[in-house]
């Protein structure tokens, strides 16, 4: 059973059609990344994902949890499919730590000491276990989306959706975003990311999906699509520096 | 003219009580009515749009109306439905209901403030609606309007003097009395005065502090507090 399964999924913001009739799966520990122009569609494929945003027809399946807009549904898919926004959305109000537990403590009932040591593993897992007491906002870019991903991971999700993660971010820190999330693809996590990072796609994810107008345009193993486009579209758009 | 303040200073007793009634009367209302405000203020978030239809016509009804007028409602109206209450507990009453629409309107714009993204956060990490607004919401919405919220308080500690016409003894019923008693008017509420600025004062130091402590890493000034000493 493949661990991400949409099928013809459309979605309107009143009278636009943002996504057209879109299928494609991931399978359990893949990685996919999902490329296009601003404006294609690709948050809000990811958001519809994790319920997010509703859809008008189609399926969607992730993790095993058919998503409907059930808050009950909603909440258990939520427990095993994590994601990982643009602006970190650190809760400002508490520490790194409190930010990590929250939810294991408060919905999954994790007892305070074991959410410490769930929170300690995954601040080492991203590198920043000397952030335990820190409040985000005295943390760099970089260290805070590297803190969102630990606060997900807190959560042992089946299935991660990241959503251009390093775009908020200088140049010379979106490096340790991307080794994080290297190491998490190494790792085994099944992982569906938007990206404007062409290299990174590439390299790390085995499948490239190129969205564009709401819909799926291209799709195939990273290297060939990337080397070889097979639409003016895609060629367009990887020689444009992906931009 | 010539003030004489003997014959008023030695009244003090009195005074002291009013300060002390003040000072409860105000102090009770500002939480019990915090506490309102803020399950107002969830029912208008959380609950369905008839709950946030009447919570708004409570708001508009108690801030579209003087607070004179809602005291005496309260003090001369639910006896005759059969609910009796001192002058004192009909002053509580309506501070809490008077603070807690003009609270949960500032608080609803602190809540209304925050960023979708937050909300959406924490939706994403599975909590529910009312785990988000209760571990989400909340504390950052505090933060925002707790200057707001620390002017209203002072207004009702000042407003409280209000109670004085159902015959409340706090610092202005105090002064009504020793002003019956020394006819010296003038120098009473030159006291009064006095009484009522340091209190307001204090309370609004006290607040700023209380809000430093509470709101440190999520308010503005904090923040800058922050990097100043890191410089
Ligand atoms: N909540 C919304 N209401 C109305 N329209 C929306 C909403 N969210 C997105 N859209 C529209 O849907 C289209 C697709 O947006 P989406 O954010 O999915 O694009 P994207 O591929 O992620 O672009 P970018 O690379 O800029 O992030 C855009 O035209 C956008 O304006
Ligand atoms: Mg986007």
């Amino acid at each position: 059973m493949p661990a991400v399964l949409i099928d013809d999924v459309h979605k309107r913001f009143g009278n636009l059609e943002v996504l057209k009739g879109v299928s494609l799966t991931v399978e359990p520990g893949q990685v996919v990344a999902l490329i296009g122009r601003s404006g294609s569609g690709k948050s809000t494929l990811l958001r519809c994902i994790n319920g997010l945003e509703a859809i008008q027809s189609g399926r969607i399946e992730v993790a095993g949890h058919i998503v409907d807009q059930d808050p009950k549904h909603l909440r258990e898919l939520r427990k095993d499919v994590g994601i990982v926004f643009q602006s970190y959305n650190l809760f400002p109000h508490l520490t790194v730590s409190q930010n990590i537990m929250l939810s294991p403590r408060i919905t999954q009932n994790v007892p305070q000491a074991q959410a410490e040591t769930l929170a300690r593993e995954v601040l080492a897992q991203v590198g920043l276990s000397e952030k335990f007491d820190s409040y985000p906002d005295n943390l760099s870019g970089g260290q805070q989306q590297r803190v969102a991903i630990a606060r997900s991971l807190a959560m042992r999700p089946k299935v991660m959706l990241f959503d251009e993660v390093t775009s908020a971010l200088d140049p010379e820190l979106t490096g340790e975003v991307l080794l994080v999330m290297e190491k998490l693809a190494k790792g085994g996590m099944t992982m569906l990311l938007v990206t404007h990072e062409m290299n990174f796609a590439r390299n790390v994810a085995s499948t490239t999906i190129f969205m564009h107008q709401g819909k799926i345009w291209e799709s195939g193993p990273s290297r060939e699509l990337f080397s070889n486009p097979q639409t003016p579209e895609l060629r367009n758009f990887v020689s444009a520096g992906a931009h | 003219m010539s003030l004489q303040f003997e014959s008023v200073l030695a009244e003090t007793d009195i005074i002291l009580d009013g300060i002390m009634l003040t000072i409860g009367l105000s102090a009770s209302a500002i939480v019990l009515g915090l506490i309102f405000a803020v399950l107002l203020v969830a029912l208008r978030t959380l609950a369905g749009r008839w709950a946030g239809i009447a919570v708004d016509c409570y708001v508009e009804l108690m801030r579209n109306t003087p607070f004179l007028v809602q005291l005496f409602m309260i003090f001369f109206g639910l006896p005759l439905v059969g609910i009796r209450m001192s002058g004192t507990q009909a002053a509580l009453l309506a501070m809490t209901l008077n603070l807690a629409a003009y609270a949960t309107e500032i608080i609803r714009a602190g809540v209304d403030s925050i960023h979708k993204s937050q909300l959406e956060a924490g939706l994403s990490l599975a909590l529910s609606k009312r785990q988000v607004f209760q571990y989400v919401v909340l504390q950052p919405a505090f933060a925002r309007v707790w200057p707001a919220l620390s002017s209203q308080f002072v207004l009702m500690m000042l407003a409280s003097s209000i109670c004085s016409f159902i015959s409340v003894q706090e610092l202005s019923g105090a002064a009504a009395i020793i002003e019956q008693r020394t006819f010296r008017s003038f120098e009473t509420y030159i006291i009064v005065t006095v009484i009522y600025l340091l209190l307001a004062l204090s309370l609004k130091v006290f607040l700023l502090w209380l809000g430093q402590r509470l709101f440190a890493p999520v308010s503005g000034l904090a923040r800058v507090d922050v990097k100043a000493e890191a410089a």
